[in-house]
């Protein structure tokens, strides 16, 4: 799987999104999608299991789970990618 | 409005000393009519009104007070020792408040925060609503907005003192098409206001909050939706704020507790000089105790204040942790220390007539760990903990 498709497939399982997540675009914000900061939390843990990496303490603000880019740009920077 | 509807203004430096000289003069004498009738605070919000002190927290350029929270805190612990449901009713003002002047950017808003501190507004807050279980961070009622006006309808379990409110904040999903978690804020206020009560509010304790549930309906200019998320100005600014503020209530009903343990020693030494009374170690470690929860509401409020306006740091799982934290440990420190307190005191403490009954102050702090439920702040803080570095 691409990074990206992991990162769905997280999201889907994790997210509890009010919207499919194939309907989802790089920049949708997740948040108004319906992921609430609990969600959030679920998110980056399974992320961190898929990608097998721990997200830094600067990191762990809502901006970097705010949409799928953002995740992925977080992943790639903690994950040297 | 006319001119004479203009108050004038205490200014900071002094919001604390005039908020405990009414406490004293005023909401103390009240305390036990407006505890017993289960009755709004009346005589004490006017006495805060007539000196300026609804806008303590409302910056000097837009009329207000321009005090710090640490002085508006002073002033909530003088007030929670004499009436701690005047005491809260004014802390729930003033996290309101607190959003409108942090988050309020638009024109409208601006307008209103003038209004506000020129004619001495008192501000309430819906944010639960039947059927979410009591998460304040997700809405079934959604805004609607047409031709620059919004309307919602909400049906909220608990508005405190909305009756004598003269505006209500309100959660609300954004759109009708929102999902329950894409919350906004909403100032709802006459003449687009209609609030139905529902029930009645017979409680134990903080019984002058008249905490009753309304079905709520409002309309409004669309400008009056704050402009950010409400998850934004939960983390940053409304939650924070009612766990200090509230904090800070409490720390008054232990403060006076202890106050009234020491003055029962003292007065047992005077009878036996040179007798130590069977209750001074006892006051010795309530008052170790009771310093522990000064300094916490202190250094806590001043790591808010060290914050700032940093989103960042506002919104990083340490300071949400630490800030739950504060709401737990006042909340159980309080009943604690009223508890060690009658122990101290004794029957006289137990009696409903005597000049150390603490029946009202065991009442009120019962309630501090159920308004937002401690279990559901410590299962908040046990979801962060599991991603929280230990740096």
């Amino acid at each position: 799987m691409t990074v990206d498709e992991t990162i769905r497939q997280v999201l889907a399982e994790h997210g509890r999104l009010a919207v499919p997540v194939d309907s989802l675009g790089d920049d949708t914000d997740l948040f108004g999608a319906g992921m609430t900061s609990h969600a959030s939390v679920n998110v980056m843990l399974a992320l961190e299991d898929a990608f097998d990496f721990e997200f830094s303490e600067k990191m762990l603000k809502k901006s970097t789970f705010e949409s799928i880019g953002a995740i992925r740009t977080g992943v790639l920077e903690m994950t040297g990618g | 409005m006319t001119a004479s509807n203009v108050k004038p203004m205490t200014r900071a430096g002094e919001v604390a000393s005039r908020m405990a000289a009414i406490a004293d003069e005023v909401a103390g004498p009240a305390a036990d009519d407006v505890d017993a009738a289960a009755r709004f605070p009346t005589e004490t919000i006017d006495a805060l009104k007539a000196e300026g002190l609804l806008a303590a927290l409302v910056p000097i350029e837009f009329g207000g007070g321009g005090a710090s929270l640490e002085e508006v805190s002073r002033g909530l612990v003088a007030l929670g020792r004499r009436c701690a449901s005047s005491a809260m009713v004014v802390a729930m003002h003033h996290i309101q408040v607190a959003c409108l002047v942090r988050h309020g950017r638009n024109e409208v808003l601006q307008a209103y925060l003038q209004e506000l501190a020129e004619h001495q507004y008192l501000l309430a807050s819906a944010t639960t609503e039947v059927g979410t279980g009591g998460d304040v961070r997700s809405s079934i009622c959604a805004l609607e907005v047409t031709d620059g006006r919004f309307r919602v309808e909400k049906q909220a379990p608990v508005i405190s003192y909305a009756d004598d409110a003269d505006a209500v904040l309100v959660t609300a999903r954004r759109t009708a098409d929102s999902p329950e978690s894409d919350q906004v804020i909403v100032l709802c206020r006459p003449p687009g206001l209609e609030l139905e009560q529902v029930g009645e509010w017979n409680a134990l304790g903080f019984r002058g909050t008249c905490s009753t549930g309304f079905i709520l309906r409002a309309t409004g200019d669309a400008g009056e939706v704050l402009d950010e998320p409400y998850a934004d100005i939960s983390t940053r600014t409304m939650l924070p704020m009612a766990h200090l503020l509230w904090s800070s209530v409490w720390l008054g009903i232990a403060s006076d507790a202890v106050d009234l343990a020491r003055r029962f020693v003292q007065s047992e030494a005077r009878r036996k000089p040179g007798t130590m009374p069977p209750a001074a170690l006892r006051l010795a470690d309530v008052t170790v105790v009771h310093q522990q929860f000064v300094d916490m509401v202190q250094s806590s409020l001043a790591r808010y204040a060290a914050a700032g306006t940093d989103a960042d740091r506002l919104s990083s799982i340490g300071f949400g942790v630490g800030m739950n934290a504060l709401k737990v440990s006042s909340s159980t420190l309080v009943v604690d220390i009223v508890r060690e307190c009658m122990l101290i005191c004794g029957l006289a403490s137990y009696r409903l007539d005597t000049p150390y009954s603490l029946g009202r102050h065991l009442r009120d702090a019962m309630g501090a760990a159920l308004m937002v439920n401690n279990d559901r702040i410590m299962a908040n803080n046990a979801q962060m903990l599991l991603v929280l570095r230990g740096e």
